[in-house]
């Protein structure tokens, strides 16, 4: 028998760990100097752009002019804009409320304890409706405002959450559909998926919005939005099924067939069995799918619609305001990196954790 | 009876002709729908519009053209609009991507910071807010009068960037573009015939300095009679006169692609190179091979094969997402549809010509991607760690 004593790594010190991986060499030692240059210069540059020589309040805008930092005003002046859109002045709390009630849902939504179909889906089902009641009304007082004058974030929001909602269960019933064991189903859906995947998203947002009055009877038309955001569930739809399929290949094939020798029907293999293991498999690109997706709501403006970066752009449009773009697109650029950031790294914590559960 | 219907067999066949029914019911009511509203609206269909001329301008083309031009040869500046976007777009990401990937796999902790730093910001914004913030700057550079010059030959202005070039025909760019991909086929099959033997490379070093000469002998054949070899711009008046000019559009959009898609190219690149197992590295250091050679003998080549699956992927990714050049006014392939739609009505006709782009587009890529994979892959094992 051999010597199964295992050898921890040797215990090396913080210090040591920072002198290996910063001054090895002194070619090491010379690179970190210039990068940390590098990197103090680009920070003070920013702070210093950004909050020390920068002008807050709109009523300062004057003083722009001189000043060599950002020209904040812009934001002071036209936030309204660029969160609202057109939204009615007055009502500009219930679009602020609805983006807090989803934005909290999909932070629920990464919570475990909310994993299972049931509690999922009852999460979303009562988030979006409080959210579409909150922005539409017609009920409890509220005044009805049409989605033509939704804008800014809370549009984003709304096509990011609308997509989901309906992407999301297309994606299980195409990821199922094309690993049917009946060969016209298979290759119907398969046919479905590579389709969508292999088409621009701008051609089936602008397919949907300009093609399907042709090809569809009018009663099924519906407003654009809703046709657009249709489009996009399906695209949508067509690269989650494939990341749910992986997953599904991923599960050892005798875990179905345990199923099958305990009598279990079809669904309830698919449910109990599969798919609770294929979720767990592909989270980590599942919600990589998310993260782009919530990028990707910001091409709907070229379609016409006036979503937070249409707002934006309108935003600095008019009279004085202008010159200052580049505050404007920072500001926005600040906003999508907060979401899409932490939807990322929420992805990246996901995969490690799952990882260190399956060695 | 019974038996029959109750068979598994016959309720899967049953099933899959009930499916196949109800989409071809779909598809047939769709087109039926399709012709109705056609007809309503007294549209007709067919592609007999594509030798009308459009009667309109656009922004950018490679081609010399004028707005008498038909719609196929519009549609056709189109299409080497996407390609020529595409191409700058991609090249620079990945070359971007390449850096980034390296930066990211240092063992400085600082220096690889850098890379992620990098790679966080300009992944975690979208593409399009990208695209039209560098328009914004690029075409709020100082009037042509103030431009930036770099020797008097180069100038960078708002009305965009302006250089040098000779003054020769369009096929013989074309002709010499062919002839050095045809050198680069023609090496591979050559070392196979010559067995890799001493004259193969005397063949080859002979090519390569043929093959400049060459060109020289095309481009002085084709140039154009009666005008100095190089057309420098110059200021003229307003504007410059002269050389060729990229446009701010062209210019924000392929910084917009290489930054964006050099951030995911990089982490593509980041994982080939992690994906080297650690063991064949240290099996080259201990053969004694330096630390250079280690990198390009043993941990590229590697990295390259592990890449290029996902590489391709990020190439489909970025040329797909050219489509947004429209947002900055870029006559790309979708922009040159949109318009043509909204001025002949041909709607289902141009929506197919722009499937059908993108389709062969991405096909291609796939399949260059799919052979080199294929000529690369190393033979008799799979290398796994």
């Amino acid at each position: 028998m051999t010597d199964t004593t295992y050898h921890l790594p040797p215990q090396i010190s913080f210090s040591q760990k920072l002198k290996n991986s910063l001054f090895a060499t002194p070619f090491d030692f010379f690179l970190t100097l210039i990068c940390a240059a590098l990197f103090a210069l680009l920070l003070y540059w920013f702070i210093d752009w950004a909050f020390i020589s920068s002008i807050w309040r709109a009523e300062d805008e004057p003083l722009c002019k001189e000043a060599s930092g950002a020209c904040w005003s812009v934001i002071d002046a036209r936030h309204r804009i660029i969160f609202f859109g057109l939204f009615p002045f007055e009502e500009h709390w219930r679009s602020t409320v609805a983006c807090v009630v989803m934005i909290a849902t999909i932070v629920a939504s990464c919570v475990p304890w909310f994993w299972t179909a049931i509690r999922l889906s009852a999460l979303w089902l009562i988030g979006f409706s409080i959210f579409y009641i909150l922005m539409h009304g017609g009920v409890f007082g509220l005044s009805v405002i049409t989605p033509e004058r939704w804008g800014g974030l809370a549009l984003t929001i709304f096509i990011f959450a609308a997509v989901s909602i309906i992407g999301m269960p297309l994606s299980i019933v195409l990821a199922l559909g094309r690993r049917s064991k009946l060969p016209v189903i298979a290759k119907l859906f398969g046919l479905f998926i590579d389709f969508f995947r292999s088409l621009p998203l701008l051609t089936i947002l602008f397919t949907a919005a300009v093609i399907t009055p042709f090809v569809l009877p009018g009663w099924l038309q519906g407003d654009k939005l809703y046709r657009v955001i249709f489009g996009f569930a399906l695209f949508f739809a067509a690269y989650q099924a494939e990341n749910i399929r992986a997953g599904l290949q991923a599960i050892p094939l005798g875990q179905d067939e345990a199923g099958l020798t305990l009598g279990l029907k079809y669904w309830h293999r698919v449910s109990r069995i599969q798919l609770p293991q294929a979720f767990r498999n592909s989270l980590p690109s599942i919600v990589n799918q998310f993260v782009i997706t919530f990028k990707e709501t910001s091409i709907v403006t070229i379609v016409g619609f006036f979503e937070i970066l249409a707002s934006g752009s309108a935003a600095f449009g008019t009279g004085k305001w202008t010159v200052h773009y580049i505050e404007v697109y920072v500001f926005i650029g600040a906003i999508y990196f907060i979401f899409v950031f932490s939807l990322s790294r929420y992805g990246a914590y996901l995969e490690r954790k799952l990882r260190v559960g399956h060695v | 009876m019974g038996s029959i219907l109750g068979s598994q067999k016959f309720r899967e066949i049953f099933f899959q002709a009930l499916v196949l029914s109800v989409v071809a019911a779909l598809l047939v009511a769709m087109v039926m729908n399709t012709r109705a509203s056609l007809e309503a609206q007294s549209l007709t269909t067919g592609f007999g519009f594509l030798e009308r001329s459009t009667g309109w301008d656009f922004s950018f083309s490679v081609l010399p053209y004028s707005i008498s031009d038909s719609y196929s040869k519009t549609i056709l500046i189109g299409f080497l609009n996407t390609l020529l976007l595409g191409f700058l777009g991609i090249s620079l990401a990945t070359v971007i991507g390449i850096v980034i990937g390296l930066i990211r796999t240092s063992k400085n902790a600082l220096f690889s910071l850098l890379g992620t730093v990098y790679v966080e910001i300009f992944r975690n914004v979208p593409l399009i807010l990208q695209a039209i913030f560098w328009y914004a700057i690029v075409s709020h550079l100082p009037r042509p009068k103030a431009a930036l010059s770099l020797g008097d030959t180069v100038f960078l202005s708002g009305r965009g960037l302006y250089f040098p070039v000779l003054n020769i025909a369009l096929w013989s760019v074309a002709l010499m573009i062919l002839l050095f991909v045809a050198w680069l086929l023609f090496l591979p099959w050559l070392r196979e015939r010559m067995n890799h033997s001493s004259s193969y490379h005397v063949t080859k070093r002979v090519g390569w300095l043929l093959l400049p000469v060459i060109m020289v002998v095309i481009a002085y054949l084709a140039r154009t009679p009666d005008t100095p070899l190089i057309n420098n711009p110059a200021l003229k008046g307003l504007n410059f006169k002269g050389g060729m000019r990229m446009p701010p559009e062209l210019s924000a959009l392929v910084i917009a692609i290489a930054l964006y898609g050099g951030a995911y190219i990089g982490e593509v690149v980041r994982a080939g190179l992690m994906s080297v197992p650690r063991g064949q590295l240290e099996a080259g250091f201990v053969n004694g091979l330096k630390p250079r050679h280690i990198f390009t003998r043993i941990r590229l080549p590697l990295a390259i094969r592990a890449v290029l699956p996902s590489l391709t992927n990020q190439y489909v990714q970025l040329m797909k997402a050219t489509t947004i050049g429209i947002v900055v006014g870029f006559s790309d392939l979708f922009m040159i549809i949109s318009t043509s739609i909204n001025q002949s009505g041909q709607t289902l006709e141009l929506l197919a010509i722009l499937m059908g782009g993108f389709l062969l587009i991405n096909l291609s890529i796939a399949f260059v991607m799919n052979t080199i994979n294929k000529k690369i892959a190393l033979k008799g094992y799979e290398l796994k760690s």
